[in-house]
């Protein structure tokens, strides 16, 4: 793969769209530097700053606060205005179960299944996720010849969308599909793939590590080109052993970067939906209705909307998130703070 | 006409205060010289004159006008940077067009200053080329020109020559001594080089620790330095500095001698009795490291000289050349 | 060697084969497979006719069933190979089917009608590509309208990201300004905050301003990446203040800096988190899901899924819509994929 050429290509394209970009820019300077003479040099640094977080604040902040109050209130109506005061009344229906275990003690079924759902998800997709993404840094570390190539075949399904890995696999699993022709010409029995309940299972899992196990590799792959080479020399000195230079090497170097995936990984993981959507719509029954599916279901697909519901849904998932997310920062900032000693 | 002046400029970075109450007066024309170990605050005082940097306290004014909430932009200086700062995107002739394109210069005009300072500093060759493209000594004059073609009313250099190496410095040395001769600017110039700050200022200003220890010619500071900071700080090999105690005679609490004002000693003169713990032969002159009372001095003796180590030796100086200073370390006289 | 560096630094044809070095290949090949399999088996898959689509066990190549015209019919009739009872093998032609029994012509004698047993003959079939797949839904269905509605979306929040984006990290990267690590908290604060935790207010506001079933309101709330703040602003600081200074003394105003300084030098940068954005906002799915309903403002992602979700999928299709769908990012993926890895690898970013 050359990279000579879409380098030129990018800054041919550069120079054609930076021309009317130019031109604009240009005809900016005379009010902005108006501007900069009322509000002086670090004032500029304000309006810099407005477009993006005007943007955080109307689209993201302020949509923070209204779920909050928005998760206290009840009916059907859209706007925050229109609806009525509940108080916790939405949480309280969330969790009215006799048993948290058992879905279908609850009044809220659908959220509770969506609760373990995702958990089991999360347990088994996890563990595979970065063992896979382990095994093929380390292969990838290896002096492979044309590594590159081989780091891009891993890394491409990361690209594709969503909804194109679902149909993908989608295809390949359905009752004719490639697979079971596979099964058939070996001997065995096809299976229902989407439509028994555990396979369905297995192919939520699988697939969504086949869509992302690339992306962790690559972090992973990095952190073990990170490892000093003269370590594995003065191992080899020693006469160490290559799996003990691996446990007291290889593994404990790498310990920080394979913690920011798991996190990363299990931050993912809780949130899944598109691939999983497209590919088995939730299906078979709720085998495989995960918390965004709920939370979308019902703040807006389902006949039983109730928009005040999936807010109190998205608050707890929330909650989980930033636990995990504060988690992952302290860990990016211990290891920086490392890799400055 | 441009005479820059300070009055009690103060700079603080929350509780730290880097800057006390400088006053200076810089006339016309003159190449000053800001000198100090590295942390004294020279740097900060330049961009507090070029207007980078904003003071916590006191004025500045440029040609009796009060600039000190002036924009740098606005104030007619131009400034050469110790990286040289020359912008990596751009060519050589765009580097140097670019401050005159903004202050909306006719291009014609541009185009002649351009051809002026390419001129003056011999980098017509290179007018296409990118920054990146010149090797450091080519880029120093490209950084001075994108100065030259501002016509300033004063050029600020930091450090200007810190990032040559030694043979080229010295050269570059020359080259700016003549530039400031021809161009008779004023010129702020930032080193801690002293050696560089003796050949080159007409004035030198010695910082240390945010305030102005002495300010005069280079000889002023050479032959009366005010106290025992600016006597270590000019001259090299440095001072030495011995207790009044170990002289015949002496006054102050402190005298110090320069090693080149020390000789070997004749008959009948008072001397310094030290023991040789290091000899340094340069073939025109012999460096003596000794001991003296158990305090180190530094000789420099001219020629080669028959001394060997743990020989002592008598050595004499003259008593104009001695610096006497007080318990304060202020010098006396 | 020793037994260190061959273990973690043999190659193939080294002296022989560790079990590391069969395992090593064996997960490269297998990877191979698993990860363009698929893939080269839809885009496969998209030149088959319906009918062979429905085959099982399906074909590796497109195959169709041979047709001739015959005298005496309208349309082309399909062509099987016949054992007939004397042993011998023909080409002939259905004309119609009853039951077990087919009614077929010699193509050549188009006459005189013989009856086969449908057990004792072969369709002949030839390879042919169904580009019917393709032009169709461009035709009759709306496709062109959602590739236009992608392309929309992607080109206008890739633009929008990267001027916002990058005015941010200049003031965050090159200003003191009193509150600006408070600037950076809430920035840090947005990456806890995922779409999915937002859902229903986001939709009231979009909703509230006019923007659902708008494609603005798809892009807006998508422009002010953290991921992209803290990427520019990373490469922003390695760029010398001095250059700066240098500028404010050559007379630039801030924005001049900005345009002319700060954005030509940080245009790596810029050309990753271009890709980045491309990448992100073509493949976007759950919002644009929410926001948009009417079926021309789709993109092609809620187009295909929408199909997808029929109880009739038409697979031919739907497979070659899926297709097309994936050629950008496969154009990334080949001529661009290197500036992806290596902003991954070098940043460590999300």
């Amino acid at each position: 793969m050359t990279v000579s050429s879409p380098r030129r290509v990018l800054s041919g394209t550069g120079a054609i769209l930076m021309a009317p970009v130019a031109l604009v820019a240009r005809l900016l300077d005379p009010p902005l530097s108006a501007l900069q003479r009322v509000g002086g040099t670090n004032g500029m640094a304000a309006f810099f700053l407005l477009p993006n977080m005007a943007v955080f604040g109307i689209f993201v902040l302020l949509p923070l606060v209204i779920n909050i109050i928005y998760s206290m209130t009840g009916g059907t109506a859209l706007f925050l205005a229109d609806r009525t005061f509940v108080g916790a009344a939405q949480y309280q229906r969330l969790f009215d179960c006799r048993s948290y275990v058992d879905p279908k003690s609850c009044t809220e079924d659908l959220f509770w299944t969506a609760v373990w759902n995702t958990a089991g998800f999360v347990v088994v997709q996890v563990v595979f996720m970065v063992v896979v993404a382990l095994v093929t840094a380390l292969v990838l570390n290896r002096d492979l010849r044309a590594r590159s190539f081989w780091r891009a075949v891993f890394f491409f399904p990361v690209l594709l969308s969503p909804v194109v890995v679902g149909l993908i696999w989608r295809w390949i699993l359905q009752r004719q599909g490639l697979l079971n022709f596979g099964l058939y010409e070996l001997g065995l029995t096809p299976v229902n793939w989407l439509v028994e309940r555990n396979w369905a299972f297995a192919a939520a899992v699988g697939v969504s590590i086949w869509a992302h196990v690339g992306f962790y590799a690559l972090i992973l792959l990095a952190g073990l080109q990170a490892i000093p080479k003269d370590l594995y020399e003065a191992a080899e000195m020693d006469g160490t052993r290559p799996a003990r230079v691996f446990w007291r090497i290889t593994l404990p170097l790498l310990a920080p970067n394979l913690l920011v995936v798991l996190v990363l990984v299990l931050i993912r993981a809780v949130q899944i939906f598109d691939e999983v959507y497209v590919l088995t719509g939730g299906g078979p029954g709720t085998a495989t209705l995960y918390l965004t599916q709920y939370i979308y279901e019902v703040g807006f697909a389902s006949f039983l909307r109730n928009p005040g519901l999936a807010s109190a849904a998205s608050i707890l998932m929330g909650a989980v998130l930033i636990v995990l997310t504060l988690f992952q920062l302290g860990i990016a900032r211990r290891n920086e703070m490392r890799g400055k000693r | 006409m441009s005479r820059i002046t300070l009055t009690d400029v103060s700079r603080a970075y929350g509780q730290v205060k880097v800057l006390h109450d400088i006053n200076l007066d810089i006339q016309d024309g003159e190449l000053i010289v800001f000198v100090g170990p590295s942390g004294c605050g020279k740097s900060t005082l330049l961009r507090l004159i070029a207007g980078l940097d904003r003071p916590t306290g006191g004025t500045i004014t440029i040609n009796g006008q009060d600039v000190t909430r002036v924009a740098a932009a606005d104030r007619g200086l131009a400034m050469v940077f110790q990286s040289y700062a020359l912008y990596p995107h751009m060519s050589v002739r765009q580097n140097l067009a670019f401050g005159l394109e903004n202050a909306r210069m006719p291009k014609p005009e541009i185009e002649q200053r351009i051809a002026e300072a390419a001129r003056m500093l011999e980098i017509e060759p290179y007018l296409d080329r990118r920054p990146g493209q010149l090797s450091g000594g080519q880029r120093q004059r490209v950084a001075i020109g994108r100065a030259i073609v501002r016509n300033p009313t004063a050029f600020l250099l930091d450090e200007p020559l810190s990032n040559l190496d030694a043979e080229l410095r010295i050269s570059t040395r020359a080259e700016l001594a003549a530039l400031h001769e021809r161009l008779s600017a004023t010129m702020i110039y930032v080193t801690h080089d002293q050696i560089e700050a003796m050949t080159l200022a007409d004035r030198i200003v010695v910082l240390r620790a945010g305030r102005i220890e002495q300010v005069g010619t280079p000889l002023d500071l050479y032959n009366k330095p005010a106290n025992l900071f600016v006597a270590g700080f000019i001259g090299a090999p440095r001072m030495n500095f011995l207790p009044v105690a170990v002289f015949p005679g002496g006054r102050g609490a402190t005298i110090g001698i320069r090693p080149q004002h020390l000789r070997r000693a004749t008959d009948g003169e008072p001397t310094l009795k030290a023991k040789v713990t290091l000899i340094e032969q340069l073939g025109s002159e012999t460096v003596v490291h000794g001991d003296a009372d158990g305090h180190r001095l530094l000789a420099v003796l001219p020629g080669q000289q028959g001394l060997k180590t743990g020989e002592e030796v008598a050595l004499a100086y003259g008593q104009e050349n001695l610096h006497v200073f007080d318990e304060n370390g202020l010098r006396t006289d | 060697m020793s037994r260190v560096t061959e273990l973690i630094f043999r190659r193939r044809g080294g002296r022989g084969w560790h079990w590391t070095d069969v395992f090593t290949w064996f997960w490269l090949i297998g990877g191979f497979v698993m990860m363009f399999g698929p893939a080269i088996w839809l885009v496969n898959s998209s030149f088959k006719s319906p009918a062979a689509l429905a085959e099982f066990p399906p074909t590796i190549l497109p195959y169709v069933t041979a047709a001739a015209t015959v005298e005496g019919h309208e349309r082309p009739l399909q062509l099987y190979e016949v054992t007939l009872p004397d042993g011998s093998t023909q080409v002939l032609a259905e004309v119609r089917r009853v039951g077990t029994v087919a009614q077929m012509v010699d193509p050549a004698t188009p006459g005189e009608i013989v009856r086969v047993n449908i057990r004792d003959r072969k369709p002949v079939r030839e390879v042919a590509f169904a580009v019917a797949n393709y032009v169709q839904p461009f035709l009759s269905f709306d496709f062109f309208r959602y590739l236009r509605n992608s392309v929309f979306v992607t080109v206008m929040a890739t633009i929008i990201t990267l001027l916002t984006n990058s005015m941010a990290a200049f003031a965050l990267s090159k200003y003191n300004f009193r509150g600006r690590s408070f600037v950076m908290l809430i920035i840090i604060a947005t990456l806890m905050v995922p779409l999915s935790v937002i859902l229903v207010p986001l939709y009231s506001a979009i909703t509230a301003m006019g923007l659902s079933n708008s494609l603005w309101g798809v892009i807006l709330p998508t422009v002010a990446t953290p991921t992209g703040v803290f990427m520019l602003r990373q490469y922003m600081l390695t760029i010398p203040d001095e250059l700066i200074d240098a500028a404010r003394m050559d007379k630039a105003s801030e924005w001049q800096i900005y345009w002319r300084i700060i954005l030509p030098l940080t245009a790596p940068a810029l050309a990753v988190l271009a890709i980045f954005s491309v990448v992100w906002r073509w493949n976007d799915f759950l919002w644009p899901l929410i926001v948009l309903t009417r079926r021309e403002l789709f993109t092609l992602q809620i187009a295909l899924n929408t199909y997808a979700g029929e109880t009739n999928i038409q697979w031919h299709f739907l497979l070659a819509m899926t297709v097309v769908t994936m050629i950008p990012v496969v154009l990334v993926f080949v001529f661009l994929q290197r500036f992806i890895t290596t902003g991954i690898a070098g940043a460590g970013l999300k």
